[in-house]
């Protein structure tokens, strides 16, 4: 933790700036630059520079899920997008797509998506978990 | 049958709850399991009596031939109702036994996990099916030996019986691989149809050695047969279960289901048969040099095993026969004085026979079932273990070759287990009473009931043998041969050779009773006892040992602790070892240049080469780590140059984090030693620079070759088509190669646990310390 006003004011405008470009990083990474890998490490920027200027204790209160609770539920996501493709009958991991239209968009889901959120959580848990223990270890 | 397997599944993992609602009566409640199984497997009795063969199958991984098949004949009917049904009594045993332990429901759990496997294993039509629940019986047979886990010799005896039965496993494994793949199928029946395929390949030598190592160490045969008597660490119900009645005659089972596609040749019939008469003979005699019941009955089971596997090895239809019949029998009465000798250690406190005596008034109802049982052991007519023996003594009589070996080992074997039978039968139960650690009285009945029924069927079996005959005995004599069998059992044959052993057999084994006491003393016995009891075990143990500090020897070879070692050696090999294959298969021809070059890309390049002259001078580890960072970044430069975002925004990022991870890291260790020795900067240097200029030449040779590019692409084009995204990085990522991103996610996982559990010791070690 660096007791810095300068540090802590810049960190107030930009955790959310992060967080929402790391969201938007994700979602854009089907067509364009992004995805799960560089918003997770994105996400967690925002997360450690928090614990640089609040401390880890804060920044882990205002993460909600411990890091490593977010790695396990991201491998379960990771394997249930493969699980939803056997249950559909097709090999372990093929995509599989629906199409519903909101408010006149056709929008493109599928498992990849929930593969990627499991990509997402596992980098921002790894990257959490690491920088918080070795900031915690005083 | 698979719905059967998947039940007694189902209701082990749910046995906690009932334990909790059914309390001290969750044995009862949880045997109905059992007993429902039982019930069902006895609706095919007729049916396979008259030489049905039972098929079922469903599709696992049809890719590899693997299914859930399950086969119901008279050999695996035989071990299903032996399963279920002394597993219905095991369980009532083990709530009266166990009742009240902390950890009943654990317990509970194991044992009917244990059962659902086992059945499994004998139900199966599928090579590697049968493998798998073969794998979950040694694994649940582990956590139950190693049940009081408190105890140092029950954890080291659990080991002892895995690293053992799982060492067979795996042989067992290589085995039945390399017969699936000689035959073309995983499928036994259709290996079983042609097993003179088997026969006559060239592999067949190396399936049966690993077949039989699977087999033997199974089924405790003689070097190996230690671990069973180890093995009675666990509590006594398991005793009673596993290790006499159905787990340890897996082995025997296997070598009875592959019988017709392996036996009948000669290699089969030395190995088999000699180490079963081995392990028959040494077994027997051991049992007598102990005092301890459960010890005395499990080197009497060693033996009854031995036996079995002996008469598969001979092969003939009297011998199968034998094998059929010695298995129900030695089940019903080894089940029943397992149980007998853990109901002595519940009521009176100890279960070694100095201690104990006189219990018959005390206990009247576990003494007459402990009789009768023996009875059936010493081959008393008009027993099951009688019309046992007997055969065992004519299959050996017409062996066709070394006939008299066989008939004499057999004879000596039995004498010592009639012996051990009057141990366990009579010496608790007669004589003058003794003072016991725990005042004696009768077993509850949940207790007792168990060795009652089972001790009762020895006698009506032995009575009336046509119940059984042709569902069970004629039914696996058939199932392992192949043909017809015409041979029926009755209890009375007639004065004969087998009958006259049977009478030699008694007397002696009662004389060497009455002397037991001066023979387990005298030092033949004890030497005897420890060059094949103690011996065995103890070069088990040196070569764990062995094993142990070799894996010692060699961490301390290889690793020094020393991150720069590690990194020098990573780094040295993979140098050299690409230069030696550059230098020999590539063809290096210096490029033409003749690309324009932008005044940025020189900018970008001289950044690059002045960050990494920063790094190499930098006098402390934090500048050395940020002219890193600024050479990452650099880097991140030409990916976007080259039009390559998200390599560089990935770039970027990692290059950001590593940054704050090695600041983090750098404050809490101790300053690093600049070293400064002229040596270790000119073999540094060395490293650095042999592994630039081999990038750099790798990179000028990548440039000369074509570029294929059909997989990109590819991936261009079927990437919005099949995967609608139009990054192609993303889509291969998480859609085209998505289960290496799910083994990358995973390793990246267990990586985050290792690394926060070594940060989590390293705190609470530097915590210790400031406290001291």
């Amino acid at each position: 933790m660096i007791n810095s006003l300068i540090l802590r004011t810049a960190t107030k405008l930009l955790f959310g700036l992060l967080l929402i470009f790391s969201i938007f990083l994700f979602f854009r990474g089907h067509n364009e630059p992004g995805g799960g890998f560089i918003g997770g490490l994105v996400g967690a920027t925002a997360f450690a520079l928090f614990a640089i200027a609040y401390g880890p204790k804060k920044s882990r209160e205002i993460l909600k899920l411990d890091p490593q609770v977010m790695i396990g539920a991201g491998l379960l996501f990771g394997v249930a997008s493969g699980i939803i493709s056997i249950l559909l009958g097709t090999p372990f991991l093929t995509g599989a797509w629906i199409f519903p239209v909101i408010g006149g968009t056709e929008l493109h889901l599928g498992t990849p998506l929930i593969f990627d959120i499991g990509v997402y959580l596992v980098v921002v848990g790894f990257t959490l978990g690491v920088i918080f223990s070795l900031e915690e270890e005083k | 049958m698979l719905t059967a397997i998947l039940i007694a599944f189902i209701v082990a993992l749910a046995s906690p709850f009932v334990v909790k609602l059914a309390k001290d009566y969750s044995g009862w409640v949880l045997a109905l399991l059992p007993a429902g199984l039982f019930a069902y497997f006895m609706t095919s009795y007729q049916l396979v009596g008259s030489g049905e063969v039972i098929l079922e199958s469903s599709s696992w991984l049809p890719g590899l031939d693997v299914h859930l098949s399950f086969l119901l004949d008279g050999l695996s009917l035989t071990f299903a109702l032996l399963i279920t049904g002394i597993g219905t009594l095991v369980l009532i045993y083990a709530g009266g036994y166990m009742k009240g332990h902390r950890y009943l429901d654990r317990f509970l759990m194991i044992l009917i996990l244990f059962m659902a496997s086992m059945l499994g294993v004998v139900l199966s039509d599928n090579l590697i099916g049968l493998f798998i629940f073969w794998e979950l019986t040694s694994v649940t047979s582990y956590l139950l030996i190693g049940f009081n886990n408190e105890k140092e010799e029950s954890r080291s005896s659990a080991l002892q019986a895995l690293l053992i039965t799982g060492l067979g496993g795996l042989a067992l494994m290589g085995g039945l691989i390399l017969m699936g793949l000689s035959a073309g199928t995983m499928s036994i029946t259709e290996i079983l149809n042609s097993g003179e395929i088997i026969r006559e390949h060239p592999f067949y030598l190396g399936i049966l050695i690993l077949v039989l190592m699977g087999a033997f160490t199974k089924s405790a045969q003689f070097p190996v047969h230690f671990w069973l008597p180890g093995a009675m660490a666990a509590p006594t119900p398991v005793s009673a279960y596993l290790h006499s009645a159905t787990m340890v005659k897996a082995g025997v089972y296997l070598l009875a289901r592959l019988q017709p596609a392996m036996g009948g040749t000669t290699e089969w019939f030395y190995i088999v048969t000699g180490f079963g008469a081995v392990t028959m003979l040494v077994g027997g005699w051991l049992a007598l040099a102990y005092t301890d019941l459960k010890r005395v009955l499990a080197y009497s089971t060693v033996m009854a095993l031995g036996t079995i596997t002996m008469l598969i090895g001979m092969g003939h239809d009297y011998a199968l026969k034998a094998a059929a019949v010695f298995i129900v029998g030695h089940s019903l009465y080894k089940g029943a004085l397992f149980m007998v000798a853990g109901s002595i250690d519940h009521e009176a406190g100890t279960r070694d026979v100095a201690y104990l005596g006189g219990l018959r008034k005390l206990m009247p109802i576990t003494a007459a079932a402990a009789a009768i049982a023996a009875l059936s052991m010493g081959g008393i007519p008009p027993m099951l273990g009688f019309i046992g023996k007997e055969l065992v003594y004519e299959a050996a009589l017409s062996a066709t070759t070394f006939a008299s070996i066989l008939i004499i080992v057999a004879v000596l074997a039995n004498i010592a287990v009639v012996a051990s039978s009057a141990i366990v039968a009579i010496t608790p139960f007669y004589g003058e009473e003794k003072k016991t650690p725990k005042h004696a009285h009768e077993a509850p009945v949940s207790m007792w009931i168990g060795p009652v029924i089972l001790a009762a069927m020895g006698l009506i079996v032995g009575v009336f043998p046509s119940l059984a005959d042709r569902s069970l005995f004629s039914a696996t004599t058939t199932a392992i041969s192949g043909v017809e069998t015409s041979y029926y059992l009755s209890l009375w044959h007639g004065i004969n050779l087998p009958l006259i052993l049977s009478v030699v057999t008694l007397l002696s084994g009662l004389a060497v009773f009455k002397i037991w006491n001066n023979l387990r003393e005298s030092s033949a016995m004890q030497g005897y006892a420890r060059a094949f009891g103690d011996f065995p075990k103890a070069t088990y143990e040196a070569l764990l040992n062995g094993m142990l500090k070799f894996a010692r020897f060699q961490i301390d070879a290889f690793q020094s602790g020393y991150l720069h070692r590690y990194m020098g050696t990573i780094i040295g090999v993979t140098i050299f070892g690409t230069a030696i294959t550059l230098l020999l298969k590539a063809n290096f021809v210096w490029p033409d240049f003749n690309d324009h070059i932008n005044a940025y890309e020189v900018i970008v390049l001289a950044l690059m080469i002045l960050s990494a002259l920063a790094a190499v001078a930098a006098k402390s580890a934090l500048k050395a780590i940020t002219a890193l960072g600024l050479l990452g970044f650099s880097i991140a430069l030409v990916y976007i140059m080259f039009s390559a975002p998200d390599l560089a925004i990935t770039q970027v990022l990692v290059e950001t984090l590593t940054v704050i991870l090695a600041a983090l890291v750098l404050v809490k260790i101790p300053k690093p030693v600049i070293v400064d020795r002229a040596g270790a900067k000119v073999r540094d240097a060395f490293i650095a620079i042999s592994g630039g200029v081999l990038v750099t030449v790798m990179l000028l040779i990548i440039l000369q070759g074509d570029l294929d590019l059909s997989l990109s692409e590819y991936f261009g084009e079927t990437s919005y088509v099949l995967a609608h995204g139009r990054n192609i990085v993303n889509v291969i990522l998480v859609d085209y190669r998505a289960i290496d991103t799910l083994g990358e996610i995973i390793v990246l996982g267990v990586a985050a646990f290792g690394i926060i559990s070594l940060i989590k010791l390293y705190m609470n070690d530097k915590k210790e310390e400031k406290q001291s």
